[in-house]
């Protein structure tokens, strides 16, 4: 009976795959949400219209997200693979008639290196790409994410098959476990250990439950993922939950994403259609269905036992856990809750084998990790890189460095409440351990690049304040102490701040770490701890001698001109909102400080680089 | 029974109970604001901490939520626990500056308002322990206020500070609250709380006000008492 089971198994995937008729010329188009914003949906469309004008029969596919937000809308022409950034609608009619029809390049849409000006055509050419090892997002170039097919086709759901045909829930995790996964969404706990764990409690049923609720200013990385391969977190959650022996699952995921929600219900409707979910999954006896809980997008809500309460109906409020979630989790009852970027791990694992997964990565975290990289950095995006990347490759080597030639001054990782990490840590080999001894975290893998254009103590409030709005309000020490921490920032930004601030900042950050009920609370005062421990001196010039030496803080600076490298042009009296800028043409303007409310205008508007902010 | 040692002292406690009652048990005092007897337990004030030692992990846990366990080393008044305890309490007297219950607390415990901390005006005497909403909803069984909003903004009431319909003037709420932040008056026969104002009951027998009328209703259908016997004041009873 086994062994029929095991057979059928095999057969249903394989003749799904039959039916899939492979591509030859084909054009992927990057649809992610970045993409599109950039008008890649245009591109796609002009692209299609253009090749029927042109009777030219090539397929067009909006992929997911490649992660060059930076440069979009791309498109990848296939069988050549040349690589088009920032494609405009206007350049589609040559793209046909040209590239599509007889393989010649157009120059001018191609990325250039650069430092060389070389010019790059493929996407593994390009510096941002060429250090990545994207096993996991690089997916997502090579699908449309609404077709199941397309998954198909590149190994989708061959994993489920072969777990489903050849192991046993023990060995799923046995294997899982040699492979060293640990939790993606922030915790970094070891994935196979709570799958166990779940596997033994008692107590029925068993949830299992992707943690989709991305909620770091500045991260994408889970949306991305669900936008641009659902089938493959699907996939890890129906072995996930063969593994521990459960039949609901649930993807928690933000509102607020509203491309994600549609790609995964669409995923989750043509996995039921194939089989793949929902009763005798590919005829076996193992039955899994997945239902999708759209949160209202409160942060706190990517706290376990907060999203807990949120599917069930509740405040998303979290509450204590002396009890863990793989005994008492989602209703009282054994659940899993990994994150998304984790569940599509495990495919991966299950098709290349725990050895290989092992071998990438270091000692302590194994596999890649995909970082959003955002902030004061060349290339915006999102990138995959093996574990141990350092911070230096990650920022200069992919992300091409600080704009305009700039100082480099810090890294925040790890959402609001990670650390700022300086330039002397650059060297830093970035895995779950070593961002926890520096003070930050590795988080979701959020990464906001500051340059010296950054205030650190500005830095601090910023993210204090939206842990402030973002405290569920259930304990004191979060609610209130978070709050009075804010308060003292904005008091030191506005040149009140006190003598003996930093140290009172350190005493209530030290409380709230210790008292706070969940580990948002645990962690909100990771801003403030680690620019007090890397920039202390940026705090001692704002309370000591009232100065904010980045030029951030209004109260604490004035704009004046340099009337050396002042043309007299009037650009910036044109563009001052309150009339501060007054001068003859051609003679050096001068800016009245008592109306001056230093909004910046100026700055923008001047391409002289004459206004001095001290 | 379940073996512990608090403050160096041993302890035995039954399975099942909560670290807060096995010590205060033991005659240690640990103080709390929001772990009421007749409501389940939020741990929201925070002030119960205590550290705990397992094998070589230390870390802080609330006692009124936490369960006896063999062997566990307990301290009540490490360098940790007193500064969360101090940091609660500073920054209850900064958010409920006119509470007489967490003055006279701070005093007890020697902890002084902190200067630094601008205090509230608009809080009251409410540390959104939720205790009224527990009981309201666990023993009174109407669920008449709850709290709003989250972080900093966070409130008790009725939705949408509108008189409450299910409200039935019990003043359950005022029980348990450990502030006396909730406010109510009996004056003659009317009551007035959550800005609703009830109609009381008069004993048929002694002709005292003692309960509201939308409370001896909601007694007598929930229990099928009929309402002549329950407007009855229990003293008469």
């Amino acid at each position: 009976m086994e062994e029929n089971q095991n057979v059928q198994a095999h057969q249903v995937i394989e003749e799904t795959r039959l039916q899939y008729d492979p591509k030859k010329n084909v054009i992927t188009v990057c649809a992610g949400t970045g993409c599109r914003a950039y008008g890649s949906l245009k591109v796609k469309e002009a692209l299609e219209t253009e090749l029927q004008k042109q009777n030219m029969k090539v397929d067009v596919v909006a992929t997911g997200c490649l992660g060059f937000c930076e440069k979009g809308p791309m498109a990848v022409i296939h069988p050549h693979k040349y690589f088009y950034q920032s494609v405009k609608v206007e350049d589609v009619p040559e793209i046909v008639s040209k590239t599509v029809a007889k393989g010649e390049v157009i120059s001018r849409l191609f990325y250039r290196h650069p430092e060389t000006q070389k010019t790059l055509f493929r996407e593994e050419d390009l510096p941002f790409y060429k250090k990545q090892l994207r096993v996991v997002f690089g997916k997502n170039g090579m699908i449309d994410p609404t077709k199941i097919d397309d998954y198909l086709d590149i190994e989708g759901y061959q994993a489920l098959a072969k777990v489903l045909s050849e192991m046993t829930p023990e060995q799923v995790i046995s294997e899982v476990k040699k492979a060293g996964l640990r939790g993606r969404g922030g915790g970094g706990f070891h994935a196979a250990v709570k799958w166990e764990g779940v596997r033994k409690a008692h107590g029925e049923p068993k949830y299992v439950i992707a943690n989709g609720d991305e909620g770091d200013p500045g991260a994408y990385m889970d949306r991305s993922l669900m936008e641009g391969n659902p089938h493959s977190i699907i996939e890890g959650m129906i072995i996930g939950a063969y593994a521990v022996g459960s039949s609901e699952g649930y993807i928690y995921v933000r509102n607020e994403y509203p491309l994600a929600v549609t790609h995964l219900t669409l995923a989750i409707q043509a996995a039921r259609e194939r089989g793949l979910l929902g009763k005798n999954i590919l005829g076996t006896d193992f039955s899994f269905d997945i239902k999708i809980n759209k949160g209202a997008g409160a942060f706190v809500c990517g706290e376990s036992s907060a999203l807990f309460a949120s599917i069930e109906g509740r405040a998303g409020e979290p509450r204590a856990k002396y009890v863990h979630a793989v005994e008492k989790g989602l209703y009282d009852k054994p659940t899993v809750l990994n994150n998304v970027e984790t569940w599509a791990n495990v495919p991966l694992i299950i098709n290349k084998g725990a050895d290989w997964y092992a071998s990438i990565g270091t000692e302590g975290s194994k596999g890649t990790k995909i970082f959003s990289l955002v902030g004061k950095i060349n290339n915006t995006g999102l990138i995959e890189v093996p574990m141990g990347t350092t911070l230096y490759e990650i920022i200069y080597d992919m992300g091409g460095g600080i704009p305009k030639g700039r100082k480099f001054k810090a890294v925040q990782t790890g959402g609001p409440s990670g650390g700022c990490i300086p330039e002397s840590l650059l060297d830093l080999q970035v895995d779950f351990d070593k961002l926890y001894e520096v003070g930050s975290m590795m988080g979701s893998g959020g990464m906001i690049v500051m340059d010296d254009t950054s205030c650190m103590v500005d830095v601090a409030r910023y993210f204090t304040t939206f842990l402030e709005e973002e405290s569920c309000g259930k304990c004191v020490p979060c609610r209130e102490g978070v709050r009075r921490m804010k308060q003292i920032l904005d008091d030191i930004c506005a040149g009140k701040g006190q003598e003996g601030d930093v140290e009172l900042l350190e005493k209530i950050a030290t409380g709230v770490a210790d008292g706070s009920l969940c580990a948002l609370g645990g962690s909100a005062p990771n801003p403030v701890l680690s620019t007090i421990k890397y920039f202390r001196n940026e705090y001692d010039a704002h309370i000591k001698e009232h100065r904010c030496p980045a030029g951030v803080c209004k109260a604490l600076i004035t704009y004046s001109i340099d009337a050396e490298k002042c043309t007299g042009c009037g650009a910036c009296i044109k563009v001052c909102p309150v009339q501060a800028i007054t001068g003859e043409k051609k003679k050096a303007h001068v800016i009245d400080i008592s109306k001056c409310t230093r909004c910046g205008a100026c700055i923008e508007s001047c391409k002289f680089d004459s206004i001095i902010v001290k | 029974m379940v073996n512990f040692t608090v403050d160096g002292k041993n302890i035995s406690a039954p399975k099942g109970t909560m670290l807060l009652e096995a010590i205060r048990g033991a005659g240690i005092s640990i103080p709390s604001l929001c772990a009421h007897e007749a409501v389940s337990r939020s741990g929201a004030c925070r002030l119960c901490v205590v550290e705990i030692k397992k094998g070589n992990r230390t870390r802080i846990v609330t006692s009124c939520l936490y369960g006896v366990e063999d062997g566990l080393v307990v301290s009540t008044k490490s360098d940790r626990v007193l500064n969360v305890r101090r940091l609660v309490m500073e920054l209850l007297l900064a958010r409920c500056p006119e509470s007489d219950v967490i003055q006279k607390m701070a005093k007890e415990m020697g902890i002084e308002a902190q200067a630094r901390f601008a205090v509230d005006t608009d809080k009251g005497k409410c540390i959104l322990c939720r205790s009224c909403v527990r009981v309201c909803e666990e023993v009174v069984g109407v669920s008449a206020i709850g709290l709003f909003a989250r972080g900093p903004h966070k409130t008790v009431g009725t939705p949408y500070n509108e008189k409450s319909d299910v409200c039935i003037g019990c003043g359950a709420c005022v029980y348990v609250c450990p502030t006396g932040h909730i406010e109510m008056t009996s004056t003659g026969d009317k009551r007035k709380i959550w800005e609703r104002t009830f109609k009381m009951q008069a004993c048929t027998k002694c002709g005292k006000f003692f309960a509201p009328v939308d409370q001896l209703k909601f007694i007598s259908k929930k229990t099928g008492t009929p309402l002549e016997e329950l407007n009855i004041c229990t003293e008469c009873r």
